[in-house]
């Protein structure tokens, strides 16, 4: 064989190689392509993993009914480590490699605007189902959420702090690296003046720091009733040691960032009577929460769900219902019959997207007792604000 | 006042970790010429296995000063076992190599201990082994000492708190400088060490084993890091994950404590570790906690400007 004739044998074998992926690549069009991007790994590693098991059981579900649109749903699961950088990446490939027709994911806000941004850009319908910071759906008619946001958020903790722990002077100390805490310490603290409090001091901190000394002898030199600290467990866990080393001893208050069974595990007893607002209690009597809760202990040995994992299955749930109704997984009908999800029944409560694409719920305040989080209070979003 | 106090407290604790980390740092780079920036990677490994062997302990019925004892003594065998073997197998081979080849080296040999470290029960292939790394979640340090206070001091309208965390590392960290300051200065093993150091090729043709005092060097270099690891996982129980990017910049502050007390300059290291502890602490609390990191590196700036030589260092001080 002349040198010649391999070549153009070698190139039309690489021709017909293409061919072949190409068509295997649309042989597979028979399942729809759902993507999912979560921290399985990393510092806010229990979100990710609760979020999986919540988004495998809403698609197992709907899988073992028979799938949708007469199609199986196959769930395409990538890593984000916590990273937006890995965010970014992580949704650009369920969408380039994959061709996913909808993505859901991140429970950081800072991972969630990473990756809204590029679900944005290439018109792929996201839902997150736990980023509460305002700006990760602001702007963007692609991305949609069912849980509450932070300017809610940061008025049910200074509602409860103020009106039943009748703490007047609170300090805050955030993560300046994080949306989700920079956001939620301007809504808490705008909150805290409305309601006739005060804020003693505003410290910030970065996560993965490990000494907070320098920031809690100030907190402590202003005798606050109370410490909001709207950051993610692991940096939480490490400050709470650290001030009760301190001889502080007023309650902490936090938000649904510190939803892990690990804050527990690290900071132990020093939570003894602190506060945190989040999305669901599991002590709530609703059948259809208790319903889900027994099967997701019977699927995960008896381990009760968080709220990062209640979410995501209602996220999912979210989605298929969108699929269902208009009857394509072609991304603008999709995204336009997600913003018309009315009365969705969740089992973290109704779903209803508002013109922001944003659900509006109540809070609830657990409380650590015994060494356990129990429910406290329930907070209404406000007749008037959102 | 109780602010000064406290934030003086806490600083003379951070700066000592600083030190005992910076003293590696500044070892090795007196005798070997060269930044190991597998030190940090060390330290991350003190830490890890610290949290590990101080689990086992407890759980074997060994408790209190002796199962701190013991969990240090045994970490730091560990780790300078490691250290030894990263010397023999990736510096040593590289002795006469450009210094670039072995700065590059020591970055390698930094990405390859984070990596394994961060290996979550993975199997060989063809084998049955399988490495149990400490995988990609934070880990808890169990609790050695009781957590009380070791002093409440009044003074004025509050009290100054100082924590047992605080007394043993700051005790810890003086009697192994203490120590360390012997073995350089008073033992003929320590007169060929700063032999060496002076000029590798004259001290070789003086009987002394060059090869080995470097190795002993690097030796005594990863066990204050491992120490150093013990003491912060005590001081900060949740441990980071290996690839985080925490053990990277506590080792790149250290790095900067050993640069502005003199790189090469053992008393350097150790001022120069104080010095930073105070300036972020005193900066975090009177400044802004926003820019705690930025004050180290600024004054970085300042000493390469001002001093490049730090502040011990100069061309006619003994090094090691």
């Amino acid at each position: 064989m002349s040198a010649a004739v391999r070549r153009i044998t070698v190139a039309a074998a690489m021709v017909a190689g293409l061919a072949v992926a190409t068509m295997a690549a649309h042989a597979a069009d028979d399942t729809i392509k759902i993507g999912h991007y979560a921290s399985k790994t990393g510092p806010e590693a229990t979100f990710g993993q609760s979020s999986d098991k919540g988004v495998k059981m809403a698609i197992d579900e709907a899988n073992n009914a028979g799938g949708v649109l007469g199609k199986k749903l196959e769930l395409i699961t990538y890593d984000t480590q916590g990273k937006s950088a890995e965010a970014s990446n992580a949704v650009t490939r369920l969408i380039n490699n994959d061709h996913v027709v909808a993505l859901l994911g991140e429970v950081a806000s800072s991972l969630s605007l990473a990756g809204g941004e590029i679900a944005q850009a290439n018109g792929i319908p996201m839902i997150t189902h736990a980023s509460t910071n305002p700006k990760v759906t602001q702007g963007r008619d692609m991305v949609f959420r069912v849980c509450f946001i932070d300017p809610f958020q940061g008025y049910a903790v200074a509602k409860f702090a103020t009106d039943n722990l009748k703490a007047k002077k609170i300090a805050i100390l955030y993560d300046q690296g994080q949306a989700y805490s920079v956001g939620l310490r301007k809504d808490f603290s705008k909150a805290v003046k409305q309601l006739g409090g005060t804020i003693t001091t505003e410290q910030s901190y970065t996560g993965g720091d490990q000494d907070f000394s320098a920031q809690l002898t100030t907190i402590r030199e202003g005798q606050p009733d109370a410490i909001f600290i709207p950051g993610y467990y692991t940096d939480v866990g490490n400050i709470a040691l650290q001030v009760r080393k301190l001889g502080i001893t007023v309650p902490l208050l936090g938000t649904d960032g510190w939803d892990s069974a690990k804050l527990k595990e690290i900071a132990g007893d020093a939570l003894k009577d602190c506060y945190y607002s989040n999305h669901y209690t599991p002590e709530d009597p609703r059948p259809e929460l208790q319903a889900f809760i027994k099967k997701f202990k019977e699927l995960h040995n008896g381990e009760t769900p968080d709220a990062m994992a209640v979410l995501a299955y209602d996220g999912a749930n979210v989605l298929l219902d969108a699929m269902k109704r208009a009857n394509t997984t072609e991304p603008k009908a999709l995204a336009k019959a997600i913003g018309e999800t009315k009365g969705f029944k969740g089992v973290t409560g109704t779903i209803t997207l508002d013109e922001n694409r944003n659900a509006k719920k109540p809070a609830v305040i657990l409380q650590m007792k015994d060494g356990e989080w129990r429910y406290a209070a329930s907070i209404a979003p406000p007749a008037d604000e959102k | 006042m109780i602010k000064l106090v406290q934030t003086l407290l806490s600083s003379i604790s951070v700066g000592s970790l600083y030190a005992l980390i910076a003293l590696g740092y500044t070892m090795v780079y007196g005798t070997l010429k060269f930044i190991n920036f597998a030190h940090a990677s060390i330290f991350m490994l003190g830490a890890w296995f610290s949290a590990i062997i101080a689990a086992a302990l407890l759980a074997n019925g060994v408790t209190g000063i002796p199962a701190i004892v013991l969990s240090i003594l045994i970490v730091m065998v560990i780790c300078t076992t490691l250290g030894f073997v990263i010397e023999r197998l990736a510096y040593r081979p590289l002795r006469d190599a450009p210094r670039l080849n072995v700065l590059i080296t020591a970055i390698g040999v930094a990405l390859l201990i984070e990596n394994v470290a961060a290996l979550n029960d993975v199997k060989i292939p063809g084998t049955q082994t399988t490495i149990h790394g400490f995988g990609t979640q934070p880990g808890k340090m169990p609790e050695l000492l009781a957590n009380a206070d070791l002093f409440s001091i009044p003074l004025g309208s509050g009290t100054v708190v100082v924590d047992k965390v605080d007394a043993l590392i700051l005790g810890l960290s003086i009697c192994l400088m203490i120590v360390l300051e012997f073995i350089i200065y008073n033992t003929r093993l320590g007169a060929a060490m700063r032999a060496a150091s002076h000029d590798a090729r004259t001290a070789a043709l003086m009987g002394i084993p060059v090869d080995r005092t470097i190795s002993i060097t690097f030796i005594i270099g990863t066990s204050l890091a491992a120490a150093a690891g013990f003491l912060y996982v005590m001081k900060y129980p949740s441990i980071n994950p290996p690839v985080a990017v925490t053990w990277g910049l506590l080792g790149l502050k250290a790095f900067v404590a050993a640069v502005v007390g003199g790189i090469g300059n053992v008393r350097g290291a150790v001022v120069g570790g104080l010095l930073i502890g105070i300036l972020e602490q005193a900066g975090a609390a009177y400044l802004s906690p926003h820019f705690r990191d930025v004050y180290v590196f600024a004054l970085l700036i300042f000493v390469l400007l001002v001093r490049p030589t730090g502040i011990f260092g100069s061309t006619a001080v003994e090094k090691v």
